[in-house]
């Protein structure tokens, strides 16, 4: 059997010869040396543009339908075809981004002001706080994030009768349970700070703890909190997603990819368009939303 | 060891309770219950006799300590959707073939990703190294409904080689339909295993007794295989863990894309059925599977690496 020994850090030879230089400078440089990245973010601000000027970029509104043009193979009218009821197809793409990007960033700032409110107070407070937040977050681990949105979005969907795009559901129930690896990131970070040296001399000094953990835990624990949201970014398009294509997100006549790949599934055997373009754009989205992740530093840090 | 066990299993059992209140209570207050029908309404007698039989006449509390009470004699009541069984033989019916294929998707991503986690480890740096690594970014990041689409269109609409649905049974059926939904299932996790079996690989290549054993002349095989591999693995258990709970339920979107007769869907049939035997059943029981898991890997970790103490 081989025993492990800790292995040295690498020592870094060539003097360091950059400036001082900030966190949000480094972070750039490191960023801009990765093609991928770069390509990626290209991607990501095009999407959001899209998204933006969906209302300009589209030929045809999103709920238009022709029922006589319905099921088109892409034309020089259509340049992606029609759906089954006659709605141009790349209309209801661009407002689909729309839908996507929504849901991406509005889960993560719930997702945001939750976690860290509970990162924070589970992080500096302790003691019972600490306990009762963990074992919630474990209730909520328990049951996979599918289940449960779900669940949340069956719950709220039979206890109002307005028809409603379902939009806010969405986005509400894939937040309600997107905090939770904020939350364990902050507190974790908070854990492994508290053991700092200049936590210690903040303390010595007199800073409150409010103070403390506002001033100095946070803005250390900014990088890997910056990972994660770029992760969650595409994880809640992605349920978004899910959920729409089993029928419990986005409702007609509102677009939205998943459920775009859902209602192609009936005619995929001979109109191939209807399948390929909106999962084409879902693995787009996802894919850049990753690699600009991946560009970041500290990419693969364990959350 | 022993005082650790019994405090995770304490702990177990309240996330456990935690679960089945917040179910129960979430799923009962929602207006409008399993016998709602909107045409024909029943005479309200009848209908008082129904809920009756079920039980669900009963406040809440009480119906929860009677459900809880014969759930833990093993008796989860009767699926209304499917009324001529119980939820057991109902999750014994379809579970079986959910454990198939996630069982089956399981051996595939771990021996791909295991395979192509070394190559690209060892060949770091190479084509080789650039394509697992492209591929396995393609595999973590689009979701598994999506790579069933263009597998569906490939392989079953364009080449005709393999079904486009179905699964086979034991008393037939063609095995080819299991393959694309293996596929499907697997492509995720594998892209994961490789992922961390190269980084954790290479972490591993350039430690000290890496080195040594190279110095004693061992063959590179060698080398990886019976020295490097094993320290190698151990960060892989953290992500074998979750993996297999969520691939032997979580699979409703290949089970719905590829039509196979699993548990998966009737997850999505319950909850839009307000099924709510059903309901819970599912629910404790995916609960059930992920804490297990989460305590067994733990300790795993202690068997595995000896300096991890508990």
């Amino acid at each position: 059997m081989s025993t492990i020994v800790e292995q040295p850090a690498v020592l870094e030879l060539e003097p360091r010869m950059r400036p001082a230089s900030n966190l949000w400078r480094d972070a750039a440089r490191r960023f801009r040396k990765n093609k991928l990245a770069v390509g990626a973010l290209v991607v990501v601000i095009l999407l959001i543009l899209i998204a933006i000027f969906a209302d300009v970029l589209a030929p045809y509104p999103y709920d238009y339908s022709v029922i006589s043009e319905a099921l088109q193979f892409p034309s020089p009218q259509h340049p992606l075809g029609t759906d089954a009821v006659g709605r141009d197809f790349l209309s209801r793409l661009i407002y689909g981004t729309r839908v996507s990007l929504l849901v991406g960033f509005s889960v993560m700032g719930i997702a945001l002001i939750f976690g860290l409110f509970f990162g924070l107070l589970a992080g500096t407070l302790g003691g019972w706080v600490d306990y009762v937040v963990m074992r919630w977050v474990e209730v909520l681990t328990a049951i996979p994030i599918w289940l449960f949105a779900l669940f949340l979005i069956s719950v709220w969907r039979a206890s109002d009768t307005a028809p409603g795009s379902g939009l806010l559901k969405v986005i509400v129930a894939i937040g309600l349970i997107g905090w939770v690896d904020i939350c364990r990131l902050t507190r974790a970070q908070l854990l492994s700070l508290r053991q700092k040296d200049f936590i210690l001399s903040a303390e010595a000094i007199g800073a409150t703890r409010v103070q403390i953990a506002a001033r100095h835990m946070l803005p250390n624990a900014l990088t890997p909190l910056i990972v994660a949201v770029t992760i969650g970014i595409p994880t809640a398009i992605f349920t978004e997603a899910g959920l729409s294509f089993l029928g419990f997100g986005i409702n007609d006549p509102l677009p939205s990819w998943g459920k775009m790949v859902a209602d192609s599934s009936s005619y995929i055997r001979v109109y191939w368009h209807l399948g390929v373009f909106p999962t084409f754009a879902i693995a787009i989205t996802m894919l850049s939303f990753s690699f600009v992740g991946d560009g970041l530093p500290m990419r693969w840090i364990r959350i | 060891m022993a005082r650790y066990l019994i405090g995770r299993i304490i702990g177990l059992v309240i996330v456990f309770v935690i679960v089945s209140i917040v179910a129960f209570s979430l799923m009962h207050s929602v207006p409008g219950g399993p016998f709602d029908e909107e045409k024909s309404p029943l005479p309200p007698a009848a209908k008082a006799n129904i809920l009756r039989k079920y039980g669900l006449d009963q406040p809440l509390y009480i119906q929860y300590l009677r459900y809880m009470g014969s759930a833990l004699r093993g008796d989860f009541g009767i699926s209304f959707q499917s009324p001529t069984e119980t939820v057991i033989q109902l999750i014994g019916r379809t579970w079986p073939v959910s454990i198939r294929l996630g069982g089956l998707a399981i051996i595939v991503a771990f021996s791909s990703g295991l395979t192509f986690g070394i190559i690209a480890a060892v060949k770091q740096n190479s084509w080789i190294d650039y394509v697992v690594t492209f591929i396995s970014t393609l595999g973590l990041t689009v979701p598994n409904f999506v790579v069933a689409i263009w597998l569906l269109l490939l392989f079953a609409v364009r080449l005709r080689w393999l079904p486009t649905g179905g699964w086979p049974s034991a008393s037939g059926g063609d095995w080819k339909a299991m393959i694309l939904p293996v596929i499907t299932l697997a492509l995720g996790p594998s892209a994961l295993v490789a992922r961390y079996t190269r980084s954790s690989l290479i972490e591993v290549i350039h430690s000290d007794y890496v080195r040594t054993a190279r110095a004693k002349g061992l063959s590179e095989r060698m080398v990886i295989m019976r020295h490097a591999l094993k320290n190698a693995l151990i960060p892989l258990i953290t992500i074998l863990a979750p993996l297999i709970p969520n691939l032997i339920t979580g699979t409703i979107f290949v089970e719905v894309i590829f039509r196979v007769p699993g548990l998966g869907k009737f997850f999505v049939s319950s909850i839009y059925l307000r099924d709510y035997p059903m309901i819970m059943a599912t629910m404790l029981l995916v609960a059930t599977l992920w804490s297990i898991t989460y305590l067994l890997s733990d300790i795993l970790y202690t068997i595995v690496d000896p300096r991890i103490r508990l």
